[in-house]
């Protein structure tokens, strides 16, 4: 592994920069999501910063199915975060498509736009499921 | 000076949902706001009609994850006049408990969010954490934080034993205490004051005009409230007070929602203390005999509106939803011209949007497509009562 990969390695894993995006979800997984970086959970530390860009960010939590106007938003966003980047799908509608599936309007699951590299299940996903899937997204970086 | 357009959203960090706000720009003041919406449409209605109407309520309760009990209570209300099914007190009363206890968490909710927007971040984290109290009421009665599932044909699916009744009872203190402190900061802290007061400005009349519900217009000073108005429920039983303001600006809309919270805690009072015995579900078959009906619920934002019609089958043969953010769009955009560019999010955030709640419809983007005008729409609705024999053509709006 060249140093350059292992320093960035490093640094995500000590610190991952995150955004938020709602794919078409009913709000129930994107309030848990804030709810887990609120002080009851606090999120933050285990160093994860939310971010209002994509270009600062190395983690996308996309909560919802993606609806079909979304869909080119969704795969731009995920286009302009820097490499290397890694896609968390929240919720039930995001890791299948949920209650919503097999309706005219959504795709499925998040997969269906963009790869995904971890899928938290829930209706919606608990903040402590949240935490729980982050850190073990953090410790498959380690490998 | 030449305008500038500039689009705010589908992604934005002081948006939590997509949505487009198309600005344009004279200096730093807004001239002209147009929004575009369905980004988040997934075509729950039509989902509605293939399902049957057990599987709708988890559907519609879907609809929204901050107001998913309004509607589920407002659909459940319509199947049951429909089905002609009087559902017992003690039902009714727990309906009430969950639906106020959801008011308390959606307006700390927008609390925080509306001081984050204005760039108050240690209000957003207070407010988040009181809110936790409200949510452990929730999870203590149904089970989940979120959707909680309660209401089923007929009426809830869970009772509260004396236990949960002094837990929810000593949270209620606990949230009225925290909630006495917030009244204080927005009245006094200069900072808010200094955000709020005299933007996004919606004189009654506008308020009127453009139809806006809920908080947004008891903002403008208008006494309305479908609690008061047009008691669903037994909320015609229980001492209450609307809360209005007259300021018509942000501000009035920050007091309005923290006034409703202590109203909120007092309502959740009276239910527990005066919790009426008995069944909490009655039995109704499965096949809903036909017609129609449309019901009235105060969710957290505003008036809710539910069509269901029914065509004696298990499943429903239309379901129409009409969430109260799609009725506060309107003003808005009246609410944003004029405005700051700096101002933007605090306005939008001001009258609680919820684009799940809203983006009931499509915008078909194709060469043969057809649009329709308010009027275009008036003269459909003339000609289709003029079939029926009633002519609505000499009735001037």
């Amino acid at each position: 592994m060249k140093i350059i990969t292992k320093l960035i390695t490093w640094s995500q894993m000590k610190s991952p920069w995150i955004i938020h995006f709602n794919s078409g979800a009913c709000n129930g997984c994107d309030i848990e999501i804030l709810d887990a970086l609120t002080p009851k959970y606090d999120l933050e530390r285990f160093g994860v910063l939310l971010k209002g860009t994509p270009r600062h960010a190395d983690v996308l939590l996309v909560s919802g199915s993606v609806s079909r106007q979304i869909h080119k938003r969704l795969v731009r966003i995920y286009e302009q975060m820097p490499n290397p980047k890694f896609v968390v799908a929240i919720g039930a509608c995001a890791c299948s498509g949920g209650v919503f599936d097999g309706c005219y309007s959504t795709l499925g699951g998040v997969d269906k736009a963009i790869p995904v590299s971890a899928y938290i299940p829930g209706c919606p996903a608990k903040p402590e499921a949240i935490i729980d899937g982050m850190i073990k997204l953090l410790a498959s970086l380690k490998e | 000076m030449p305008k500038i357009t500039i689009p705010l959203g589908p992604q934005h960090p002081a948006l939590k949902e997509p949505e487009n706000f198309m600005l344009v720009l004279e200096g730093e003041r807004i001239d002209k706001a147009s929004i575009n919406l369905g980004y988040n449409h997934r075509g729950i209605e039509k989902a509605c009609e293939e399902r049957t109407y057990i599987q709708d309520i988890y559907l519609l309760e879907r609809v929204c994850g901050i107001c998913s009990h309004s509607h589920t209570s407002c659909f459940v209300g319509c199947v049951e006049e429909i089905a002609k099914v009087e559902i017992p007190e003690r039902a009714q009363a727990l309906r009430i408990l969950m639906g106020e206890l959801e008011r308390a968490h959606s307006h700390l909710l927008w609390l925080g969010v509306a001081a984050h927007e204005i760039g108050f971040d240690t209000l957003f984290m207070y407010t988040w954490r009181d809110r936790e109290h409200v949510l452990d009421c929730l999870e203590l009665i149904s089970g989940n934080r979120i959707h909680y599932a309660m209401n089923i044909i007929g009426g809830v699916r869970k009772d509260i034993n004396a236990k949960q009744k002094n837990e929810i009872l000593k949270r209620m203190d606990i949230l009225e205490e925290r909630t006495n402190y917030y009244v204080k900061l927005i009245t006094q802290e200069p900072t808010i004051l200094a955000r709020t007061q005299n933007v996004g400005l919606l004189p009654t009349q506008e308020a009127l005009k453009r139809n806006a519900v809920g908080p947004t217009l008891r903002a403008s000073n208008v006494k309305s409230d479908v609690r008061k108005d047009d008691p669903y429920l037994m909320y015609d039983k229980l001492d209450f007070k609307v809360i209005t303001a007259d300021s018509c600006d942000v501000f009035g809309r920050v007091f309005v929602r923290v006034f409703e919270l202590i109203e909120s805690y007092k309502i959740i009072r009276q239910i527990i203390n005066y919790l009426p015995t008995g069944a909490i579900a009655v039995k109704v078959p499965w096949k809903i005999p036909e017609g129609a009906a449309v019901g009235r619920y105060e969710a957290p934002r505003g008036e809710d509106i539910h069509y269901v019609k029914a065509n004696d089958s298990i499943k429903p043969e239309r379901v129409k939803v009409r969430a109260p953010t799609l009725a506060n769009f309107a003003s808005v955009r009246y609410m944003l011209e004029g405005g700051y560019l700096a101002d933007v999010p605090i306005v939008i955030a001001a009258i609680d949007p919820c684009m799940s709640c809203t983006d009931r419809s499509l915008v078909l983007d194709g060469e043969k497509t057809s649009s329709y005008s308010w009027n275009d729409l008036r003269l459909m609705g003339i000609e289709f009562y003029k079939k029926k024999g009633i002519d609505f053509s000499k009735v001037k709006i």
